[in-house]
């Protein structure tokens, strides 16, 4: 019988069920679509971006974003909320990558260290932060440690008053540049060249030669000389503007001055200490992994070698390891992108709290905001997974 | 003979005497008897020697300028670590149990924890735990606006889960399979209806028409069997019997949920505390699973539509925030739904945090599969396996004991991301312990410190739990693989 022979023909199988598959999900596409639409007309709205041009009313406190976009209510356009909550959660992002990557590396070498305390002091740490949720955490840096600071007559000295710190923020000093400063950025990547080029031409000297140069040191000087020469003749163009606090005047005028210095917003201390002490206790048990993941064999086959102690580590086990801890590692700094949308929590205005939250709220665009959002955070995972391949596929063990 | 083996000790003794003093005539003594066994040295044994090795020995190397730097550099910073230990530890102590206000007789509130300069009572200086807030407010922070009189439903609903639970867990229990089974079938129905109260006015014709389908189906399976169909048709007959059973199940499922058990109704909106959390957490981990089980085949299946869409599902939950997803599922899903359905907001948490835990519980699974050696899959095939037999018999129980630790890993995440369905207003364990902090008869500064410890401590329970659990399966697991 032919309908036998067909159902029992596994392509066929295979190709009947792909095609119910799709036909089942472009239905129910379609359910939901219409639904949509329905509801939309219902609701008198309509599909579309022209509310980006349309101008903001609300204030957003002020961050970097704003400042960048030169942020006023009643001339900034809906786009540019948009873009200041990209720049916010961007900012925050790449300090606490930073951050957590420091903490994360010196608590996860703390972990494996034979020295009891400090062995203990990391385990606490990392189980403890590990264990409480990230929204608990940035709540009790908030909420709970940041109230204790000085209110907003007083302050904190830090860095013998070039800096302070009180309940409205962080006070540091604020670069002023002027006229010729991109030269000595120019300068700055010049020497950064040279010292790729130092370094290229160091190992083609060691291998015909098999003498070695202290490249390290060398690089270290190009890039401190060649951008100082820079600066001064074009005659030094940077100032620094020092935040300014009064303590004699009228009560209500006292503490820290607007217009100078920068001030950074105790939310954004808030979502940074959070997110950096949070990722950096996944980070430290990456690294654990990681150097655990070295075969012993490889030390002792260095040793063997007569290699010395630090050289086997700079040269042995650290490339080793850090094949086994980078793709854990993208994966965490994705995950500390995508946990800074927590910040919402605390009215930092990152993308979250500053587009789909405050905005939407006004505009009442839901599918089209949403859909923004989303795609601002779809593109950094994306990028983070092609720069994943890209680094497996560089590193990948080329078995013989 | 230079090949003949040396059999014991004594003889090689005597062979090496030989020999020596063949070379060498000039040797005066030579040792008969092993040398008396040393005590070891102090740095070796007892405390001392724990001391040494624990403390002391990453800063006693004074020999070269670099050693003595790194010795010094870690002197220091294991005193300052000591310190830091010491010094939080006794001050984590003493807020939480030697300073903190532990009753307030007097029915004074927020006055109970205040200092003199508040005030209150208590000395200058005082920071500490102001327990008789928690215990004013224990009701709500667990169990929300949940009415007191219906509160042993709740604790009902606990102890029935928490028995199963444990005797799952507890090996040497007869019929843990069964009690699993209806741990993750019964007990969900169950627990639902002490909660909400059931009645959800499904009519009597709907059950009615799944019963009669689900009867035909059966009937259908059966025929087959019996040989009444034969060959492709036997194939389809044997599929509708299994299909009748699940639907057999759902009309059930309906019929309970129908039935009136006098039960007062209580909305979701009165839920609150560690009872939101709970449900949310179990939940998205009971729904999760399997749906992540189904995508992560998906994402390894031949078909290529299949593939597709289960990789671009995946890649898309596990590309986004859970706070979008939730933010989606509160505003976005009421315009996905035809006019006059309506789900209530824990509903739609429910769906957003269990479609997210799923894409990321995929991505564990299919580390399963891929672990498993292609000849288990290989060997499936040649005994005449069809692809759902092979799975379900050879390559996933395999495979999911293989992930377990990263099972419970996305579980403990979960866990901890229960907490953000608070962003969308639902009150769950640290949403609640916040808003009661907003409650002025029990303003003092201590409040908010003393409502994070508590909810701290209660989540790093559950987490630590579950981790200390995976760990004690990962090394039983790997005990009975080495075997």
């Amino acid at each position: 019988m032919r309908l036998e022979k067909l159902i029992n023909d596994t392509k066929f199988r295979g190709l009947f069920f792909q095609v119910l598959l799709g036909l089942s999900l472009v239905l129910a596409g379609h359910w939901l679509f219409s639904n949509t639409i329905d509801n939309l007309t219902n609701q008198g709205k309509t599909l579309g971006f022209d509310f980006l041009s349309r101008t903001s009313g609300f204030q957003i406190i002020p961050t970097l974003g704003t400042w960048v976009l030169d942020y006023e209510v009643g001339r900034s356009t809906y786009l540019d909320v948009y873009f200041i909550g990209i720049i916010n959660t961007a900012i925050v992002a790449f300090l606490g990558i930073l951050a957590a990557t420091v903490i994360g590396f010196v608590v996860g070498i703390m972990r494996l260290s034979e020295n009891l305390i400090l062995r203990t002091f990391a385990t606490i740490y990392i189980e403890v932060v590990r264990n409480v949720p990230l929204l608990l955490q940035l709540f009790f840096w908030y909420f709970a440690v940041l109230r204790l600071l000085p209110g907003k007559r007083e302050k904190i000295e830090l860095f013998g008053g070039m800096a302070g710190l009180n309940i409205t923020g962080l006070y540091l000093p604020a670069p002023v540049v002027g006229q010729y400063f991109y030269i000595t950025i120019m300068a700055v990547l010049l020497a950064i060249l040279l010292g790729f080029y130092l370094k290229k031409y160091a190992s083609i000297r060691q291998a015909d030669t098999g003498q070695i140069l202290p490249v390290f040191w060398m690089v270290l000087g190009i890039l401190i000389v060649v951008p100082s020469i820079a600066f001064y003749l074009t005659g030094s163009p940077l100032d620094w503007s020092f935040p300014e606090f009064k303590d004699t005047g009228p009560k209500l005028r006292r503490g820290y001055q607007d217009g100078f210095g920068m001030a950074v917003v105790p939310e954004m201390l808030a979502v940074l200490f959070a997110l950096a002490l949070y990722t950096a206790a996944f980070i430290a048990e990456i690294v654990r992994a990681g150097i655990l993941a070295v075969n012993r064999g490889q030390t002792e086959a260095a040793f063997a070698l007569g290699i010395r102690p630090n050289i086997t580590l700079r040269l042995v086990i650290i490339p080793q390891a850090m094949r086994v801890i980078i793709p854990p590692l993208t994966s965490q700094y994705l995950n500390l992108t995508k946990n800074s949308s927590l910040a919402v929590a605390i009215a930092y205005p990152e993308l979250v709290s500053v587009f789909a939250g405050t905005a939407l709220n006004q505009v009442g665009k839901e599918i089209e905001m949403i859909f923004m959002m989303m795609m601002v955070y779809l593109t950094f995972s994306l990028l983070t997974a092609a720069f994943m391949n890209w680094f497996n596929s560089r590193v990948k063990l080329v078995e013989r | 003979m230079a090949k003949k083996p040396i059999k014991s000790a004594s003889q090689r003794a005597n062979v090496k005497k030989t020999l020596s003093v063949a070379v060498d005539p000039q040797v005066g003594f030579v040792r008969t008897e092993p040398a008396p066994l040393l005590p070891p040295p102090p740095s070796e044994g007892g405390f001392t020697g724990w001391l040494y090795k624990n403390i002391f020995a990453s800063m006693s190397d004074f020999g070269s300028f670099g050693g003595a730097t790194k010795s010094i550099f870690m002197g220091f910073v294991t005193l300052i670590l000591s310190y830091f230990l010491v010094t939080q530890t006794l001050a984590l102590l003493d807020f939480a149990i030697f300073s903190a206000v532990w009753s307030d007789p007097k029915g004074l509130e927020r006055e109970a924890c205040w200092t003199v300069e508040q005030g209150g009572a208590l000395p200058a200086g005082w920071h500490a735990a102001c327990w008789p807030f928690i215990q004013a407010k224990a009701k709500f922070i667990f169990y929300g606006a949940y009415p007191s009189d219906e509160l042993w439903r709740v604790n009902l609903a606990y102890l029935v889960g928490s028995v199963m639970l444990a005797w799952v867990m507890i090996e040497r229990l007869p019929y843990r399979k069964i009690v699993g089974a209806l741990l993750l079938t019964a007990y969900p129905v169950f627990a639902t209806v002490l909660l909400t109260g059931g009645a959800f006015g499904i009519s009597t014709s709907t059950i009615g028409v799944y019963t009669i389908l689900s009867l035909a189906l059966i009937t259908m399976g059966r025929l087959g069997k019996a040989g009444y169909v034969s060959g492709a048709l036997g194939d389809l007959a044997s599929v509708a019997g299994v299909c009748g059973w699940v639907v057999i199940l759902f009309a059930a499922v309906l019929a309970v949920f129908s039935v009136d058990f006098s039960l007062e109704a209580i909305d979701t909106r009165d839920w609150g505390g560690l009872l939101i959390t709970l449900v949310v957490a179990i939940t998205g981990i009971v729904a999760s699973l399997p749906l992540g089980i189904l995508l992560a085949l998906g994402r390894r299946s031949d078909m290529p539509v299949a593939r597709f869409l289960s990789t671009v599902f995946i890649e898309f939950w596990r590309g986004v925030p859970l706070i979008t997803v939730l933010f989606m599922a509160s505003v976005m899903l009421p315009l996905f739904m035809p006019e006059g359905v309506n789900f209530d907001m824990l509903l739609r948490a429910l769906i957003g945090v269990t479609l997210f835990s799923a894409a990321y519980m995929a991505e564990v699974v299919r580390g399963g599969l891929q672990a498993i050696d292609k000849g288990q899959y290989e060997g499936a095939d040649a005994v005449g396996l069809s692809y759902w037999q092979s799975m379900r018999l050879i390559i996933l129980p395999q495979a999911l004991t293989h992930v377990i630790p990263g099972i419970v890993n996305t579980f403990i995440g979960l866990f901890k991301d229960t907490a953000l369905v608070s962003i969308v207003g639902i009150f769950d364990l640290l949403g609640a312990a916040q808003s009661t902090l907003a409650d002025a008869a029990w303003s003092t500064p201590v409040q908010g410190l003393t409502g994070y410890l508590v909810v701290a401590v209660i989540f790093f329970i559950f987490c630590f739990g579950m981790s200390r659990y995976s760990m004690f399966m990962e090394r039983k697991l790997s005990r009975s693989r080495n075997r």
